[in-house]
């Protein structure tokens, strides 16, 4: 079956602005200045259907209608492309691949809601992909793409990478924009919401760099399209970050609800060695991981993952085979994202640290049969009680690991336990 | 040596200009304060708070908070090791232990002669070409074994030394 792609097609050398012209490229922001009014833009995305692609699932064009239309103050547009989930690594394909794709959806998305500068958010380690989009913006303003009067029309709008510098946090939409603006990157208590208080108090949306690239498509082919391509209630493609234990690891774009085990075995080769599945991470290490049952019957979309207590996420996919030692991946994540908790909040400050404390003494066999409830006990008081969602991301793995592969924990616990591990034990095992 | 020679100053004046106020552009000063001088020291944090009027003690603020600000020297070839999950799965530990012992360092130290460094550090985005290892903040390189890393630290290590010359 050939496969849809919107974004990652296959056409030589598309990252050239020459070739992604001749392609059609840059025509849908020609159409939209030229016959359509923001709003009838707006109103397009919104028949899309279109959802975030950075894990909240937000109907796209719902959120753009959140900004003010009236109002003296400037208005900006933040793209988001800090990626730093782990195993997410999609939006770097895009600004390889087919970065004037996110420049004409960045475009749209500014002439939609009268946006005046749009800041794109990459994290510090893609200095590539920083450099090479910034060519691809260089290029287009070359061309009056971006600038004053774009296309000889009355709108201007002017496009800036900021570069991150090492904070996983800074992926949350106002955690971001503290960071753009020089400060650390802690997130803020909503509301207010960005679109009522974003950038310097400014009205602000924040958009996925893969969400914004689809909107080219739909502007040129129409919302109805788009909403007809895979499942209905979650519309489009999706890149597919696969890496682990396959045997073709990559990026993959296909259309929402493909089966899981289509995309692990048609395009990722299988698994590696012919080998067992044993857990598979569906969207980026923080979402509730699914079982060998579950992965063989699973479509990937939004609501086929959220009936069994996942998520699509990132759609960053990560496999493990029957030889994974599951407690060395859960506390590999754990220590994550004990390392990224900004610190704000007490339960996902300190509870970070315990489960990856408690983990490790798992993992060294000194832990004790009680440990897994406190492990579950503290996701729980973790979870909910904090200001952003680092809390749930620290807190879903912990507790769906511990829920759904029990034994493999129980394993690790010694029959005889020690009676008492004395605090300064614990304290030792201190990520350093 | 200047902190910044005119071309920096007006390269920082084109970066004020893309935000409605200076304090925004430290985060990309502070990356021209480390590509030029390596790390980012107490003296240099208060010469940018001068430059863009902002107080010490953010910037101190800052700087601390993102990881990849150095806060001290590292070696000329900083080698930064993915251990997360998809690089784990691939060997991303071993690659990790293979570099340090062959460099006789631990994770954050700096080699006897300055001229290697190594950290682990989080997911880079690179999970499909594990395990992995960036360079001085710049340069990825994907997909390696024991042999292609002996190879890269060689060819690091003999363009530092023609550089040096």
């Amino acid at each position: 079956m050939e496969n849809m792609k919107i974004i990652l097609k296959d056409i030589p050398d598309l990252h050239k602005i020459e070739v992604y012209e001749s392609n059609g490229g840059y025509s849908a922001l020609e159409k939209a200045l030229k016959k359509m009014t923001p709003d009838e833009v707006i109103n397009e995305v919104k028949t899309s259907n279109l959802r975030g692609r950075g894990g909240a699932c937000f109907y796209t064009g719902l959120k753009w209608t959140f900004m003010p239309k009236e109002t003296p103050k400037p208005k900006y547009l933040c793209c988001n492309g800090d990626e730093s989930e782990p195993g997410s690594f999609k939006d770097r394909e895009i600004f390889e691949k087919n970065p004037h794709q996110f420049i004409e959806g960045t475009l749209l998305a500014c002439y939609a809601m009268g946006i005046k500068a749009a800041y794109v958010y990459i994290r510090g380690e893609y200095y590539k992909w920083i450099n090479l989009l910034q060519n691809a913006i260089d290029d287009a303003y070359k061309k009056g793409y971006i600038g004053k009067n774009i296309l000889g029309s009355e709108f201007s709008t002017d496009i800036y990478i900021h570069r991150g510098a090492g904070a996983y946090i800074c992926g949350e939409e106002s955690a971001l924009m503290n960071s753009v603006e020089g400060k650390r990157g802690y997130p803020r208590v909503k509301p207010p919401f960005p679109a009522a208080y974003g950038l310097w108090g400014n009205p602000t949306t924040i958009n996925n760099i893969e969400t914004l690239s689809n909107i080219p498509e739909i502007i040129k082919n129409g919302g109805q399209w788009f909403s007809k391509i895979g499942e209905p209630k979650h519309p489009g493609t999706l890149l597919f970050g696969v890496s682990g234990h396959v045997n073709k690891p990559g990026v993959y774009e296909l259309e929402t609800g493909t089966p899981l085990m289509t995309i692990i075995n048609d395009y990722c080769g299988g698994v590696t060695d012919g080998k067992e599945i044993k857990m598979v991470i569906p969207g980026g290490s923080s979402m509730p991981p699914l079982t060998k049952e579950e992965a063989l019957t699973i479509k990937m979309d939004d609501a086929s993952l959220k009936a069994i207590g996942s998520a699509i996420g990132t759609a960053g996919v990560m496999v493990m085979n029957e030889e994974a030692d599951i407690v060395k991946v859960l506390l590999r994540i754990s220590k994550f994202y004990y390392h990224e908790s900004c610190g704000q909040c007490t339960p996902c400050r300190e509870g970070t640290g315990w489960m990856m404390r408690v983990l490790k003494r798992i993992d060294e066999g000194k832990g004790r049969m009680s440990d897994l409830d406190l492990l579950i006990e503290v996701a729980q008081n973790i979870e909910g009680n904090t200001i952003c969602a680092l809390g749930d991301a620290a807190a879903w793995p912990v507790k769906w690991t511990i829920k759904k592969f029990r034994k493999e924990f129980e394993a690790k616990i010694p029959e005889v336990e020690e009676k008492s591990v004395p605090l300064n034990k614990v304290h030792s095992l201190r990520y350093s | 040596m200047e902190f910044f020679n005119e071309i920096e100053l007006k390269k920082i004046d084109e970066i004020k200009s893309h935000y409605p106020e200076s304090k925004a552009a430290l985060l990309p000063v502070l990356w021209m304060v480390q590509e030029k001088y390596g790390w980012i020291s107490e003296d240099s944090m208060k010469k940018v708070g001068d430059l863009l009027n902002i107080p010490y003690e953010h910037i101190l603020g800052v700087v601390t908070f993102y990881t990849m600000y150095n806060k001290k020297p590292v070696g000329k070839i900083h080698l930064q090791i993915c251990t997360n999950v998809s690089c784990m799965l691939r060997g991303g530990y071993e690659l990790f232990k293979y570099v340090s012992d062959k460099l006789g360092i631990k994770n954050k130290e700096v080699t006897a002669d300055g001229m290697f460094s190594v950290e682990e550090v989080e997911c880079l985005g690179s999970c499909a070409t594990a395990p992995m290892l960036q360079v001085n903040n710049q340069n990825f390189y994907e997909n390696l074994s024991q042999e292609k890393v002996d190879k890269l630290i060689d060819s690091l290590h003999s363009e530092q030394k023609v550089n040096n010359t």
